[in-house]
């Protein structure tokens, strides 16, 4: 007999390091740091997300079905990941066959080339580009750059980033931790043939952005895109927005070039009926955004005549392979989950090191590029949460983002244990794995007593106590633990008075 | 091996080291509604004035006289028109009809006052209108780059909800769905109508 | 009904006044409530902070503390630890557990209830005959809100309340900023959380500030005492198990 050796799965491979924006140089608390003593960012950051959050309210309390679409947002998406290679195959079918162009891209590296080479085929040294999360990802930007090629972001947020050489803050307002002085200082300092008497009002500032992207849009002769859907069954790419700068550059110029992530595709056409309601209600708070576009190849006479997909992996089949972060590739990019949520409140977005920010980026980061030892600021990542739950029930897609969050610090610990906080960890659990020993613990803790003293609380604590003394008291210790009190003569008298009343 | 290869075996190791569980799609959201063509209009009308839109009713036959008059309060004086539209919308408009062609360029669609089209389906709840390219629609280009635009949508065009407004859509054809003029919240969420797409949308809806 | 009541560790060893009034409240409804000895804590913090197996011990504790039959329901005086009952054990349980220990837990799930839960729900009781002349602004934890759905629940009960005057807590349903160790990993976006807590507590000039988690409220209560806040901390036990010739019972 021969034994045939099946090859066995591998793990697929993160996102390379050193390529990308899916890792910050230092760690949350350390990012954070800094973020909340910007009180300027954190007034802006709060204003935002307490009205997005209004108006998400109001829009999605207005459909008595809603809960029913995210039922169904959710199970569609979980059946495009078990379904991924079908659905993949199929979809590129499509796109090729109404004359489009399907390029696959293992990582940022491989895509960045493959976006580069292309541009480069066209002759053209400029690019415009429609807000994408995919190629914030893989950073096109700086690599288009260092072929020579500039690209100019189009919507208005994205351009104030850019203009002010600064990263996005939230997926859908990037510019959410600049406000209109700050917006007129870049546009007088970095726009070209600016109006010098340009003032501060979000409408004229607008208009100036109109003006300056409006001659690129008429002869730049290449576009990049991402894309907020793609549908396997047909082939149809779509982009949803509000400024009209997503239907200028998906229109005006001879070549398309769209970036995808592999976790994009949706089954069929009519699957939008779900994803159209469930996209623009919890994104911007809107019934329907200004513009949506959709496309599907080339149209003759109508639009760009050259047409490429690059469909992108970057660490999603790693994600992929694990069973319960794989919920993770649902995320449909609306950023409630960050309207949401109390610590993207105070921090904003910088905070998080990634293109992804957030609660799902506190998810999806890790998962994409790995968590590669404690100091990995990735490592940090799932521990920038208080588990308060608020993003799941706001994500139109019903991901359980505290529960993943939960399955990450499991999985972080399982790597690489914190050194001395898996000792308090072990110790705790021993201490608490019978009764007997946990009273004897007990008593230790009331030696905080004695700490406390006649203050009656603990002001103080040495580090990582500190983290909770430095703002906050602890308690004194009662005299008494409850079992004490529950086992004592005193203890049981009250209660069979207690008794006694009840049945008086 | 080629990257495509790569990936999609990637995808099968992936789902075999953790092999999913078969999933149903539950579909108990609303679909296949209908309404009262009066109660249609009405969604419709506030929707699109919530968007800053201008809504115009008028009866079919006061399509051409409604069509000349929002342009002329416009002041628009050159309006461009796809090839397919109906001669009588524009007959009462008396000023330059440019009839749209692959060879009109962009800076020629820029020096437009406005432009005048059809539309293939329109949504009340969401205020969407769906242009899809047909002929009395047009090229994407000529609905966007004049900054006026006059949409004429027949009520019986006009559909509840988006599983209702997807079902008369061909998925081929490139597609745009308009809710109200181009808009921005991007400066401190306070909402600017009007960047880059027509800053104006008047929606003639024809009962 | 026979009710174990699970005191939790930090119920047990810091704050034993919301457990005692979880105790004569529920007596004197009329119920009979037994405490466990061998029970100690539900291993929310070691499942939130990463150690699963670490967790494995005190899930197979609380099962063997509460696994007998002759129980009818098991009340927390905490919505978090609940949380954890209803679901991390099973987690951890078909994890690192036997198929034994994963039947257990399921049955305990579905006895356990947080305190609010098993009056309003179980024992179909809004008004407890308490009394509590205090101003008291209620803030209803994370999990008891979102894990639990606990509702409206604690307010019906407070409402029922006699002579208490219940002022509406602005932005309620925002955290404080505890998380278990999240207060200490991020201390200061922790602070900052609690912060805007505290100051929406301030703005309703509440004498008591009230939860149905003894650990959010150590967080509140820590943060005002450093302030000097005149407001206090009482659980929602308390407040219930007061009455007119004992008010105060947690003064």
């Amino acid at each position: 007999m021969t034994r045939v050796a099946l090859p066995s799965p591998a793990f697929p491979p993160r996102a390379p390091e050193g390529a990308g924006n899916l890792r910050g140089s230092e760690s949350f608390p350390d990012a954070a740091h800094h973020e909340l003593a910007n009180s300027q960012l954190r007034r802006n950051i709060s204003n935002a997300t307490h009205t997005i959050r209004e108006k998400r309210l109001q829009v999605t309390g207005e459909l008595p079905d809603w809960e029913q679409l995210r039922d169904s947002g959710s199970a569609i998406k979980t059946d495009v990941m078990n379904r991924l290679p079908e659905l993949l195959e199929q979809f590129e079918a499509a796109v090729t066959a109404r004359g489009g162009v399907v390029h696959w891209a293992q990582d940022a590296v491989e895509a960045n080339e493959i976006v580069a080479g292309l541009v480069r085929e066209t002759g053209s040294e400029e690019v415009i580009k429609v807000k994408s999360m995919a190629t914030q990802e893989i950073g096109l930007n700086e690599h288009l750059e260092s072929e020579g090629i500039r690209a100019y972001e189009t919507d208005l947020a994205e351009l104030i980033v850019q203009l002010g050489h600064d990263t996005p803050s939230h997926i859908l307002v990037p510019a959410i931790h600049r406000n209109r002085s700050e917006i007129r200082e870049i546009f007088l300092n970095e726009m070209a043939d600016v109006d010098p008497h340009l003032d501060d009002d979000p409408a004229s500032l607008a208009a100036a952005a109109r003006r300056f992207l409006r001659h690129k849009f008429m002869t730049t002769p290449v576009a990049i895109s991402g894309t907020n859907f793609g549908i396997a069954e047909t082939g149809t790419l779509g982009v949803v927005e509000s400024e009209g700068n997503g239907r200028m550059c998906l229109t005006m110029p001879q070549t398309l070039i769209t970036v995808m992530g592999i976790e994009k595709i949706i089954p069929t056409y009519a699957d939008l009926e779900v994803f159209l309601q469930l996209l623009p209600r919890s994104s911007t708070g809107e019934r329907m955004n200004p513009y949506t576009s959709m496309w599907t190849g080339v149209t003759p006479e109508d639009g760009p005549q050259s047409f490429h997909l690059v469909l992108l992996d970057n660490g999603r089949t790693a994600a992929l392979a694990d069973k319960i972060g794989r919920e993770a590739l649902n995320c449909i990019r609306c950023s409630a989950c960050l309207n949401v949520c109390p610590v993207y409140e105070r921090t904003g977005g910088h905070a998080y090191g990634s293109t992804y920010p957030g609660p799902i980026g506190a998810v999806l980061t890790p998962q994409l590029a790995g968590m590669h030892g404690s100091h990995d600021p990735n490592s940090s990542l799932p521990f920038a949460s208080s588990l308060c739950g608020a993003c799941f029930d706001a994500c139109p897609v019903k991901i359980d983002i505290p529960s993943l969050l939960v399955e990450l610090r499991h999985q972080k610990v399982e790597q690489a244990a914190f050194g001395s906080e898996a000792a308090a960890m072990r110790a705790a659990s021993i201490a608490m794995s019978s009764s007997g020993k946990f009273t004897v613990a007990q008593k230790a803790a009331g030696l905080g007593r004695l700490i406390a003293g006649k203050k009656g609380k603990i002001s103080a604590l040495p580090p990582p106590l500190s983290g909770w003394t430095d703002a906050r008291d602890i308690p004194k210790p009662p005299k008494q633990t409850f079992r004490q009190w529950w086992g004592s003569a005193e203890g049981q008298r009250e209660i069979a008075d207690a008794r006694r009343q009840a049945h008086e | 091996m080629s990257s495509r290869d790569v990936i999609l075996g990637r995808i099968r190791d992936a789902l075999a080291l953790a092999p999913p569980v078969q999933q149903e799609i539950p579909r108990e959201y609303r679909t296949g509604r209908a309404m009262p063509k009066g109660e249609l209009e009405e969604l419709l009308t506030d929707r699109l004035v919530d968007y800053k839109a201008t809504v115009h009713p008028c009866e079919a036959a006061e399509l051409p006289a409604t069509v000349a008059r929002v342009l002329r309060e416009a002041g628009c004086k050159r309006v461009g028109v796809p090839a397919g539209l109906d001669d009588g919308w524009i007959a009462d408009f008396d000023g330059e009809v440019v009839v749209d062609s692959p060879c009109v360029s962009a800076p020629q669609l820029d020096s437009l006052d406005g432009v005048v089209t059809g539309s293939r389906v329109a949504c009340a709840e969401t205020g969407t209108i769906f242009l899809d390219g047909s002929p009395d629609q047009g090229r994407r280009a000529l609905t966007l780059v004049p900054d006026l635009h006059v949409c004429v949508v027949d009520l019986s065009a006009v559909e509840v909800n988006v599983p209702e407004a997807l079902t008369r859509l061909v998925p081929e054809r490139p597609t745009t769905m308009i809710s109200g003029p181009s808009a921005t919240s991007d400066i401190e969420l306070q909402r600017v109508e009007g960047v880059h797409g027509p800053r104006n949308l008047h929606v003639v809806i024809v009962r | 009904m026979r009710i174990a009541l699970f005191a939790t560790c930090i119920g047990d060893t810091m704050f034993p006044n919301a457990v005692k009034s979880t105790a004569l409240l529920l007596t004197r409804l009329g119920h009979e409530v037994v405490f466990p000895p061998g029970q100690t804590c539900c291993g929310q913090m070691h499942v939130n902070t990463g150690y699963q197996p670490d967790a494995l011990p005190l899930v197979e504790n609380y099962v063997e503390s509460f696994g007998d039959e002759s129980i009818d329901a098991v009340v927390v005086p905490s919505g978090s630890c609940v949380g954890s009952v209803r679901h991390q054990h099973e987690v951890v349980a078909s994890r690192y557990g036997t198929p034994r220990l994963c039947g257990q837990v399921e049955t305990l799930k579905a006895k356990t209830y947080e305190l609010s839960e098993l009056l309003v729900d179980v024992l179909g009781v809004t008004d407890v005959g308490a009394y509590y002349p205090h101003r008291v602004t209620y803030h209803p934890t994370c999990h008891s809100l979102r894990m639990l759905r606990v509702g409206e629940k604690p307010l019906q009960l407070l409402r029922a309340v006699r002579d208490i005057d219940l002022v509406e807590l602005p932005e309620a349903d925002s955290c404080c900023g505890f998380g278990g160790t999240f207060a200490l990993k991020n201390a200061e976006t922790s602070t900052a959380m609690l912060a805007d807590k505290i100051r929406n507590i301030s703005g309703t000039s509440a004498e008591y500030c009230c939860a149905s988690d003894s650990s959010c409220l150590m967080h509140i209560g820590g943060g005002m005492t450093r302030l000097q806040m005149g407001t206090q901390t009482v659980h929602l036990a308390e407040i219930l198990a007061s009455v007119e010739d004992h008010a105060g019972a947690t003064a």
